[in-house]
């Protein structure tokens, strides 16, 4: 591929396939782990992959490999973020019962 | 006055209407907030005048409910959060960042309409039937049990939520990529740093508290269960994903007013602010621990007592960053040749009260205190003491420093002095004995409370007409200002920033020539040294 | 920056699409991209907070999410996967050939991106009938049929389960308006190598929509599948 803009990073076609091929498994294997018995295993396993499945579409698809840092934190961030939303509402929610009130 | 300025470029109202130019936007805006002040306000009387007297003889206990969450919603929707980022924020950004607009002024423009069409549609469900959850729609009443307008007052406020978003995010990359050559972050007015962070909380906030309406309107429209307790639902969820975004709003509210405060002070002090980096940086902090606190609100709502815990020393830990500004303010001003003009009394009015306001905050973040006084007048005192003491002194502060640079006329400088001081007292007389009334139990939101607290009711009503009097001067003297007020000049204050270094009011395009900076912020002149020698 | 880059600011400085406050294109173009991520940060945060009740209530009743989860037909939703990521990759061909200034080519993806988009939403709709037939609406009035012992908190599953996916179809539709948009512009000759970032914009928030999806599938289909083999 040339590359005749620098700043215009053009991504290589075959690049682009082979992430699609990569969801495509990703999907079929998050299928086949649903209807088989690991236990407490499933669900880490299947959220394993659709974050990695995520990481992938962001990185190619969207660019942000080749990315200014500014985006890299634009997206750290905002998990960042969300995860303070969700570990201190569970927080609570997992502390529910220790002690009461009166 | 200058020939070329933003304001005589053209004059025909489709010039107004369709603007691009962020400098009319602010003003637009400024239009705007000052309807809603006005309205909010309204109903702030009406509460006034039902509470001089015990009995709830003025207005019935449903009529009540609707006043007072009207007030709120009006005040913290419609004029708290747009109040100085949109106005003062958008008239300044550029000019401090020495550019011609921000990033996007399509979007700036849209994000006015959004603000102007969400507010309209929230004044509508005052027609609708009003609301009566209080500004905070508490879950369930808010989503099974109330009768009033819920739904098309939270649409108002998601609209709203909108403009609110696209602001911060406009902010956002204006600051990134359009600052002047030379002028890198750390030789940024304080302003922008503060505006920076507002825009953080609001990229970063307000989106939790639109899906929040969402899943109310969704229950209360499709009678999903999500909150209902009948189907296991907690309502206690919602208060988490409401208050993870309204905690953080009222430093939407307050970091804008902070870094007026530091402009101001630089300007009338005439020197560098004392630890630029950590008043610079003190404002980030305040942004991303804000965010780590929400759960004070909720002491007695039922989360864990493990989680209430967390969640008062979280809270202790975010005044750290606002003490640090305003030992850095009393450190700057400490030995400086002040000139007590009307912003700066504005913005000793704002320390002091902002002070208390906080100190009180501080109480609050201490569980035990704080399960005394909830939902008691001790609360609507604090709040109102930093949301009020603080954001809108450091409004009217900034309003009164940059008036010459917006309009290229001085105001009445002793009128500006004397309504300064009037709000000051005004303020402290309304909202001072609500201190002391909580603190001895009243609770809030009734219409009728009991003979005891009949005397603090009386003085804080007193007070509240002496503020409005305060508040009413500067609309007559500034609107008088307009046409009557002395040619201000280029830079009236003697001030630096690149704001001062283009005419007044400025071109639509800012400046005549691009700036280049090669100076730090507030790089002023130290005749101080003379003075102590 | 570059010599090139320099040459490349005179050679556009009349460029139609040059806005007056920015240097040049490429500046322009950046301040988009940075603008729609950070918008993309408010997108996150908003499916954020769904997900997070979501979370919350799992932890509380995980044998109800697990049968209510079971009650949901598969193979829609894998398809419907699979047909999200597929309009993923044209969407992505469709930017590139922006980049190398194939307008025929752009035309021609940005077109078969919408028909998934659409056949997404059709499938969507179908499930969302099958829903209503089978009783597992909890709302609207309507009769809510589930096995007695979970009958409450699988009212908060399917709850979820509506907000969420309807919140990620109303995105596609939203996004489906965006590629008419596109369409517009494109014939219009308005993209060209040096300026495409409304296609490079669109595309970021077309995978965003996906990367939702890519979410929602494994949470809200499979939680329960390997203990209850109910659809
Ligand atoms: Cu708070």
């Amino acid at each position: 591929m040339s590359d005749n803009h620098n700043q215009h990073h053009i991504v290589p076609l075959s690049t682009y396939y082979t992430i699609f091929l990569a969801l495509m498994v990703g999907t079929a294997l998050t299928w086949w782990v649903a209807t088989i018995d690991l236990g407490a295993m499933n669900n880490v396993i299947m959220l394993t992959i659709a974050v990695t499945k995520a990481t992938l579409v962001v990185l190619f698809f969207m660019h942000v490999k080749y990315s200014s840092k500014l985006i890299w934190l634009a997206v750290g961030g905002s998990i960042f973020f969300l995860l303070i939303l969700i570990v201190l509402t569970l927080n609570d929610y997992m502390a529910r019962g220790w002690y009461t009130f009166g | 006055m200058p020939t070329n300025t933003y304001l005589n470029a053209a004059t025909t109202l489709k010039s107004w209407l369709l603007t691009r130019d962020h400098k009319r936007i602010a003003l637009m805006y400024i239009a705007g907030i000052t309807f809603f002040f006005g309205i909010g306000g309204f109903f702030a009387a009406l509460i006034r005048l039902e509470l001089v007297t015990p009995a709830g003889d003025l207005l019935t206990d449903e009529t009540y409910n609707k006043v007072f969450t009207m007030h709120g919603v009006m005040m913290v929707f419609f004029v708290l959060i747009p109040l100085i980022p949109a106005s003062l924020g958008n008239f300044l950004l550029p000019l401090m960042l020495g550019t011609k607009d921000v990033a996007f002024p399509k979007l700036n423009l849209l994000s006015f309409y959004v603000y102007l069409f969400g507010s309209l549609f929230t004044l509508y469900a005052i027609v609708a039937g009003g609301l009566d959850t209080g500004w905070t729609f508490y879950t369930p009443f808010s989503t099974v049990a109330s009768t009033s307008a819920v739904v098309p007052a939270a649409l108002g406020i998601f609209i709203n939520g909108f403009s609110s978003i696209l602001t911060g995010l406009n902010f956002m990359v204006t600051i990134h990529k359009m600052r002047a050559p030379g002028l890198t972050w750390f030789r940024l007015p304080l302003f922008v740093w503060a505006l920076y962070a507002t825009s953080l909380i609001q990229v970063l906030g307000t989106p939790v508290v639109a899906i929040t309406i969402v899943l109310v309107a969704a229950e209360r429209i499709f009678g999903f269960g999500l909150f209902n307790p009948a189907v296991g639902g907690d309502p206690v969820l919602f208060q988490h994903l409401f208050w993870f975004y309204s905690h953080p709003a009222v430093y939407i509210m307050i970091l804008p007013a902070m870094g007026v405060v530091s402009e101001v002070i630089a300007g009338m002090a005439r020197k560098q602010i004392f630890g630029y980096s950590f008043v610079a940086f003190s404002s980030l902090g305040i942004a991303i621990v804000g965010f780590l606190v929400w759960g004070h609100h909720m002491f007695v709502a039922g989360q864990s007592i493990y989680s209430a815990l967390v969640f008062s020393v979280l809270t202790f830990i975010v005044a750290i960053p606002s003490a640090v500004k305003v030992f850095n303010w009393t450190a700057t001003m400490y030995k400086g040749s002040i000139s007590w003009q009307t912003p700066m009394i504005y913005v000793a009015g704002f320390i002091g009260l902002f002070a208390i306001g906080g100190l009180t905050g501080l109480f609050l973040a201490a569980m035990g205190l704080d399960i005394h006084v909830t939902d008691t007048y001790f609360i609507v005192a604090h709040f109102h003491y930093v949301m009020v003491g603080g954001a809108i002194m450091g409004y009217m502060a900034g309003i009164h420093y940059w008036w010459p640079k917006i309009t290229g006329r001085m105001y009445n400088e002793f009128l500006g002095k004397v309504s300064a001081a009037i709000v000051f007292i005004g303020f402290n007389l309304t909202f001072f004995p609500q201190f002391i009334a909580g603190y001895a139990g009243m609770p809030r939101r009734y219409h009728a409370y009991a003979d005891a607290y009949q005397v603090w009711n009386v003085l804080s009503s007193a007070g509240a007409s002496i503020l409005a009097v305060g508040f009413t001067m500067p609309l007559l003297y500034l609107a008088w200002s307009l046409k009557n007020g002395e040619i201000a000049g280029d830079n009236p204050w003697g001030a630096v920033g690149l704001e001062w270094n283009t005419t007044s009011p400025p071109p639509t395009e800012n400046f005549h020539t691009q700036p280049i900076v090669t100076w730090d912020a507030y790089e002023y002149p130290t005749p101080v040294e003379g003075h102590v020698v | 920056m570059s010599n090139g880059a320099a040459v490349a600011h005179d050679a556009h400085a009349h460029h139609p699409a040059l806005a007056h406050h920015f240097e040049s294109l490429d500046a322009q173009k950046e301040a988009s991209v940075l603008g729609m991520w950070l918008f993309l940060v408010t997108e996150i945060l908003f499916f954020g907070g769904a997900l997070t009740a979501y979370m919350i209530y799992r932890t509380w009743y995980p044998d109800a999410f697990a049968v209510a989860s079971s009650e949901i037909a598969i193979l829609p939703g894998a398809i419907n996967t699979a047909v999200l990521i597929l309009s993923s990759l044209t969407m992505a061909l469709a930017v590139h050939a922006a980049q190398t200034g194939e307008r025929g080519k752009i035309l021609v993806f940005i077109a078969i991106t919408m028909v998934l988009g659409a056949a997404f939403l059709g499938i969507k709709a179908y499930e969302y009938h099958e829903k209503y037939v089978e009783g597992h609406i909890p709302g609207l009035g309507l009769p809510f049929r589930f096995e007695e012992e979970y009958y409450r908190p699988a009212q908060i599953f399917f709850s979820i389960y509506f907000v969420l996916t309807g919140l990620h179809a109303l995105h596609m539709i939203i996004g489906l308006g965006i590629m008419t948009w596109m369409l517009v512009l494109t014939r219009k000759g308005v993209i060209t190598p040096e300026y495409y970032a409304p296609i490079e914009i669109s595309g970021l928030y077309w995978h965003f929509v996906d990367i939702v999806w890519i979410f929602l599938f494994p949470l809200l289909y499979l939680i329960g599948r390997h203990v209850h083999h109910v659809g």
